[in-house]
């Protein structure tokens, strides 16, 4: 009996070729380019170009804006996370416990997530509005006068709101998998053993849902970190001061607004050394120790 | 038989090159009704001749604009003509081997250019330290003051007598607010531009080594030693508390047109450009034009505004052909009748001195009050060292770093002389930044 095998060396290649040919010329070419580019320094027409070596990023690290940027990011993304997580998480929750009706509430929870991140963040630019918005009117009669066009801490609030929104649907929706996937004979036997509610969520659901939990925390820190551009510069854009310029809104600033390539490009490279330490996070720790 | 073939032959290369008139793209930044306007007026000049076609193309906001036509350079792929903002100024004007300075390209196409029919305010800004144009003045625009005569009656101030300096602005707005008239004096579009750049041309300070940035890249920025700049900045901050000024918000200052047109505030001050606006807005009352106020303590002022807006940069690399195509068409937007019809529809001011008297014997001035207050501002005087405007590389950021300490001083956090130098200290660093990449 032979086994019937592909015997043609080149086949395989062929069968790879296309995405092959995808990675290399919307990954590979461009990412070798920022690397490169990061390494000179640029007018902006490309006239003169001189090679400086590290200069770009010994200049970002002796920059206090971009130490301030990274710090905004890591508060920002953080805040982000634990807000969008845990709202999904109550709604989750809260959802199993609805008896009548449960398509309809995930239908409509799961809405936002449609919604494009600049029309999101234009509508709660509205909600926020010092003049115009309904919420600093709400909050005058609070005693409290917001401004997030002065106040750093309002502005933060404002954009981890805005960004949060819709994630909380996503996040909602694999709590939900991740909640259907408990078998309710590990309920009924706590039950029977007079655990209570509370003591059920923290022995039973919370360990269960924890490799959900740990994969919605990756998928959010680099949402927050890449995807939320457009809430940014729809709401604050960047501002007050640089309160809420996070790392890949000061690319776009120095980038396409401030036309200093460079910089511009030393600062992605820093960026996509962060996503594959995510990456190499997620896969490394979280799939081989979470555990229960 | 041959001699109709070859009558054939002729009339169809005489149709084509009749339909194949030399293309010329030119991208722009005009939205909106200004946009319609501008196609309306190149669609006049392609109906005017049949040799060039002119086709514009919007871009999106000026810094858009400026970012996909540098871009697009870098490309290849360049348009023959490009709307850039004053801010942008000095980063084209360093690119020596990108643009085709306008002075030089009507030279050479052969047409009559004279740069002396221009306002002196206006070339000024776009002249290099030889007096060569580099650019095309289109839209050019200068802060003025806007109030609201009702309001004013309302207090028991003259409705007729706005406000000629900053001392006699705040006992106005004082006056405003106590009587109830209206719940804030004053607000400001542009921090940047209205409240400081043109604060010091209009009190003749220099904010800026070697002439402002025109006499080299090797410029310092000085706003901190500006001393009325410094106090200017400081009274904001101070009528920020008593509710006297209101802050529109960074950059063009979004929030700070419905501030005036919702009657909360009595007085704003902001672009000329901003007439059209301001009239269609300002429905329920009656609107006063004023020149900008001066501190009357510093010594020779008001000297003379300094403008904003927009000029025409031609990109290299092109044919000849179509930088003739360009030049004629300069030669049309230049003309008295295109200029005093485009400035009289937008509120951008005549950039030659015969449109300006173009619209003067329309009688445009006297139906139209206050439309020619920002052409008085800046021919007040002719134009100093400190008043011929800016021209720093990087200029876009460091216009956003003077946003980011202006808040910083409205939040408490700096005081104004602190905010000020920040302002140079960062600055010089996106300065040296700009030196260094264009050595």
């Amino acid at each position: 009996m032979t086994r019937s095998t592909f015997n043609h060396r080149l086949l395989p290649w062929v069968l790879l070729a296309p995405q092959l040919a995808v990675t290399a010329v919307f990954f590979l070419w461009p990412a070798g380019q920022a690397f490169w580019q990061s390494f000179l320094r640029q007018d902006p027409f490309g006239l003169k170009t001189t090679f400086v070596g590290l200069g770009n990023y010994a200049a970002l690290l002796a920059d206090p804006y971009y130490r301030s940027a990274l710090w905004v990011t890591a508060e920002f993304s953080v805040a982000t996370a634990a807000l969008s997580l845990g709202t999904g998480l109550i709604l989750a929750l809260a959802l199993e416990r609805t008896l009548r009706m449960q398509r309809w509430y995930t239908t409509l929870l799961v809405w936002p997530y449609a919604v494009a991140p600049a029309i999101s963040g234009v509508l709660w630019w509205f909600l926020f509005n010092p003049s115009i918005g309904i919420l600093p009117w709400l909050l005058k009669g609070l005693g409290y006068h917001w401004d997030h066009g002065l106040k750093s801490g309002d502005a933060m609030v404002l954009v981890v709101i805005a960004a949060s929104w819709k994630q909380v649907s996503y996040n909602f929706l694999f709590f939900v998998a991740g909640l259907s996937a408990i078998p309710a004979s590990l309920y009924e036997a706590a039950a029977i053993d007079s655990a209570g509610p509370v003591r059920r969520f923290f022995t039973i659901t919370l360990p269960l849902l924890a490799p959900t939990g740990f994969f919605l925390v990756v998928v959010n820190l680099v949402y927050t970190m890449f995807d939320t551009f457009a809430v940014i510069d729809a709401t604050t854009k960047g501002g007050p001061g640089q309160s809420t310029t996070i790392l890949v809104y000061k690319v776009y600033q120095d980038g396409f607004v401030g036309l200093n390539l460079g910089s511009s490009a030393a600062q992605s490279v820093i960026l996509m050394g962060i996503v594959v330490l995510l990456t190499v996070i997620q896969f490394r720790v979280v799939e081989r120790k979470v555990e229960y | 038989m041959k001699l109709t073939f070859t009558a054939a032959v002729a009339a169809i290369f005489a149709a084509g090159a009749a339909s194949a008139a030399t293309e010329i793209t030119w991208w722009h930044a005009m939205g909106g009704e200004l946009g319609t306007k501008l196609e309306q007026i190149v669609a006049a000049y392609n109906a005017s001749q049949t040799e060039y076609h002119v086709t514009p193309v919007y871009k999106g906001s000026y810094a858009e604009t400026m970012t996909a036509a540098i871009a697009a350079f870098r490309a290849g792929q360049q348009p023959d003509i490009v709307q850039v903002f004053e801010v942008g100024t000095g980063t084209m004007m360093a690119a020596k081997g990108a643009v085709y300075p306008v002075y030089q390209l009507m030279k050479d196409a052969g047409e009559p250019f004279d740069p002396k029919a221009f306002l002196p305010a206006v070339v000024g800004y776009y002249t290099d330290t030889d007096g060569n144009m580099l650019s095309m003045p289109f839209n050019s625009s200068t802060p003025i003051l806007y109030y609201n005569k009702d309001v004013f009656k309302k207090a028991g101030l003259d409705p007729e007598a706005p406000p000629k300096t900053w001392a006699e602005l705040a006992a106005d707005s004082k006056k405003i607010i106590d009587s109830g008239a209206a719940k804030c004096g004053f607000t400001s579009g542009w921090i940047s531009w209205v409240q400081t750049e043109n604060f010091s041309a209009w009190h003749n300070q220099p904010i800026g080594t070697l002439q402002n940035g025109f006499g080299g890249l090797a410029t310092e920025l000085e706003f901190g030693k500006d001393a009325p700049l410094v106090k200017h900045w400081a009274d904001l901050a101070e009528w920020q508390k008593s509710g006297i000024f209101q802050y529109g918000g960074p950059g063009g200052g979004n929030d700070a047109p419905p501030k005036f047109y919702s009657q909360e505030c009595a007085i704003y001050m902001n672009s000329s450009a901003s007439l059209a606006g301001v009239v269609a807005n300002a429905k329920d009352f009656t609107v006063g034009y004023g020149m900008m106020p001066y501190d009357d303590s510093v010594k020779g002022a008001p000297q003379n505004s300094i403008i904003g807006g927009a000029t025409l940069w031609v990109l290299q690399g092109k044919s000849a052909a179509e930088y003739k195509g360009v030049a004629n068409f300069f030669t049309y937007l230049s003309s008295p009748a295109v200029q005093a019809d485009w400035h009289q529809f937008s509120g951008y001011l005549p950039i030659t001195q015969a449109a300006y008297d173009l619209g003067k014997s329309q009688g445009y001035y006297d139906k139209h009050p206050g439309t020619d207050v920002g052409i008085k501002e800046i021919t007040l005087n002719p134009p100093t060292e400190n008043s011929k405007g800016l021209r720093f590389g990087n200029y876009v950021q460091i216009r956003d770093v003077i946003d980011q300490e202006f808040q910083a001083l409205l939040a408490g956090s700096e005081t104004a002389q602190e905010a000020l130098d920040k302002v140079d200290t960062r600055g010089n660093q996106l300065l040296r930044d700009f030196e260094s990449a264009n050595k």
